[in-house]
């Protein structure tokens, strides 16, 4: 079974479907792209995959472990679907980093909030342990804290490193252009370490010479083990990071393959006509 | 003592009153609001359209109404006086009146309040709770640690209005015979026989809404250190 197996995902809004039945599987450390017209509903089978949406019907198992399963997926609790959602990351288009806040604390904030979480396990964990004071549980604790704190802190400059704004941390996001922010939203996916990463049309909020120093960061982050999904209309990019592509059109995968056998063996009528019509646009 | 001493002394009797109503109404109707906000918002329908009607109630009718309506509560629905009220709560007549204005005046401003807030809240962009919920954080930290800001920050203005508002409005205290800062200057008038405690209170007014803008002007520069 592959990394990450997607079988049979179903969502319809009111009348409309908008998936009907799309199966992925997906190695680790590969790179999926998925292209098609606006509607074709790659963005729903991606936010499906983030669990932003419920699917009506549909099978998800990643790394071995059922996350969404056919029958009623949708009764979970909160808890539980949020650990669920940690598995994966996602970039959105229009970046939503929080305003208020700068950008290093753009990134921190999440992990700091699950720290928090780990802070009262690691205290229920000590509460065990007869042989230690209350003193010494306690200065465990604040070890930990700040331990812990340390590591976030170190791992989001690092962060800011990779995608090339370490100069920017203390900057609050309206400072920065579309580009930066988009390369900040980068990191802030990255600093919860998610299974994979799903882009959501990265650059498409983006001026036209803002857009490569993005595509730059995410092709960057290939290798290293490091699963992606994208969901792109940059078809030069697609081809050349990618791993294996699928091209959507209603709901269904209409075509997938290897980045040649979509763009150079073209077995689909329809992908036929998106390429020459999104080539036809590049000549303008 | 002068004329202008007595004056000034019976004003600032009725400023004191009106800063007491101005106060007391304002600590209880902004968490009341909040309140009142998330029953407007609740996914359970009956509650939804409860609160909603309420609010359509509160804001459609007169506050002068409202005063009133309170101040008839013991005696109609519950069959008993105004003085038994009274006595059993350890005040007098006339601090039950200033009780029943200041009842009125909180769950008014609390109504026009919550639907601020409201506003506030509908208008963060959805991407914002998205953001957060991919990023593991739960509804109560999503609220908290990312919208909450955000909204204090696009309710500033409005609530300076309302807030504004609610000094002029003080003077509806007279309604229950609450000696108001309007009040004092009326019985001012009569009493001396000139027009000048009209002019003083409406400097008091005055002084008192520039003091508000100015604080509001403050907050909002200190919250605008992020632009959208």
């Amino acid at each position: 079974m592959a990394f990450l197996e997607i079988k049979g995902f179903q969502k319809s809004f009111g009348d409309i479907n908008v998936l009907k039945g799309v199966d992925v599987s997906l190695e680790k450390g590969e790179v999926l792209s998925v292209i098609g017209s606006s509607g074709s509903g790659k963005t729903t089978l991606l936010r499906c995959i983030n669990f932003l949406e419920a699917v009506d019907n549909g099978v998800m198992v990643l790394d071995g472990e059922t996350l969404i399963s056919s029958e009623g997926g949708k009764k979970e609790n909160e808890r539980a679907i949020r650990k669920k959602m940690l598995n994966f990351g996602l970039v959105f288009q229009s970046f939503n980093l929080f305003p208020q806040y700068t950008v290093i604390k753009n990134i921190t904030l999440a992990p700091t909030l699950l720290l928090k979480e780990n802070i009262k396990a690691f205290e229920k964990e000590l509460k065990g342990d007869k042989t230690l004071t209350s003193r010494e549980r306690r200065i465990r604790v604040s070890e930990f804290k700040a331990n812990q704190r340390g590591k976030i802190e170190e791992n989001a400059i690092e962060l800011l490193r990779a995608v090339g704004l370490e100069d920017k941390a203390e900057a609050y996001p309206c400072q920065l252009s579309g580009g930066q922010c988009q390369r900040v939203a980068i990191a802030r996916a990255l600093a919860l370490n998610p299974k994979v990463l799903c882009f959501d049309e990265p650059t498409s909020a983006l001026d036209p010479e803002l857009t490569g120093e993005v595509l730059k960061v995410i092709r960057s982050l290939k290798g290293k083990d490091r699963t992606m999904i994208i969901v792109t209309h940059e078809m030069e990019f697609a081809r050349n990071v990618s791993d294996k592509i699928i091209f959507m059109a209603d709901g269904v995968v209409e075509a997938q393959g290897t980045p040649d056998e979509i763009f150079s063996q073209v077995s689909s009528e329809r992908l036929t006509h998106f390429l020459s019509n999104i080539s036809g646009r590049e000549g303008v | 003592m002068s004329e202008f001493e007595a004056i000034m002394r019976s004003l600032i009797t009725g400023f004191g009153n009106t800063c007491l109503l101005f106060i007391l109404t304002l600590v209880m109707a902004i968490p009341l609001g909040l309140l009142i906000t998330f029953g407007s918002m609740a996914k359970f329908r009956p509650i939804k359209y409860l609160t909603k009607g309420f609010v359509w109630i509160i804001r459609g009718t007169p506050l002068m109404l409202q005063i009133l309506l309170v101040s008839f509560l013991p005696k109609y629905v519950f069959g008993s006086t105004v003085k038994i009220w009274a006595n059993a709560l350890g005040f007098s007549v006339s601090q039950m009146s200033f009780v029943f204005v200041i009842i009125a005046f909180v769950i008014n401003y609390a109504c026009y309040f919550s639907e601020i807030y409201r506003s506030g809240i509908e208008s963060i962009p959805k991407g914002q709770y998205e953001a957060g919920k991919v990023l593991g954080m739960t509804k109560r930290q999503i609220f908290s640690k990312v919208v909450l800001f955000q909204v204090l920050k696009r309710i500033v203005p409005p609530m300076s209005n309302e807030t504004i508002t609610l000094v002029k409005d003080t003077v509806l205290a007279f309604t229950l015979s609450v000696v108001d800062l309007l009040t004092a200057a009326k019985d001012a008038v009569n009493v001396y026989v000139t027009l000048s405690p009209l002019v003083y209170a409406g400097i008091f007014f005055l002084v008192f809404n520039g003091a508000l803008t100015l604080l509001f002007g403050y907050i909002e520069k200190k919250m605008s250190f992020y632009k959208e």
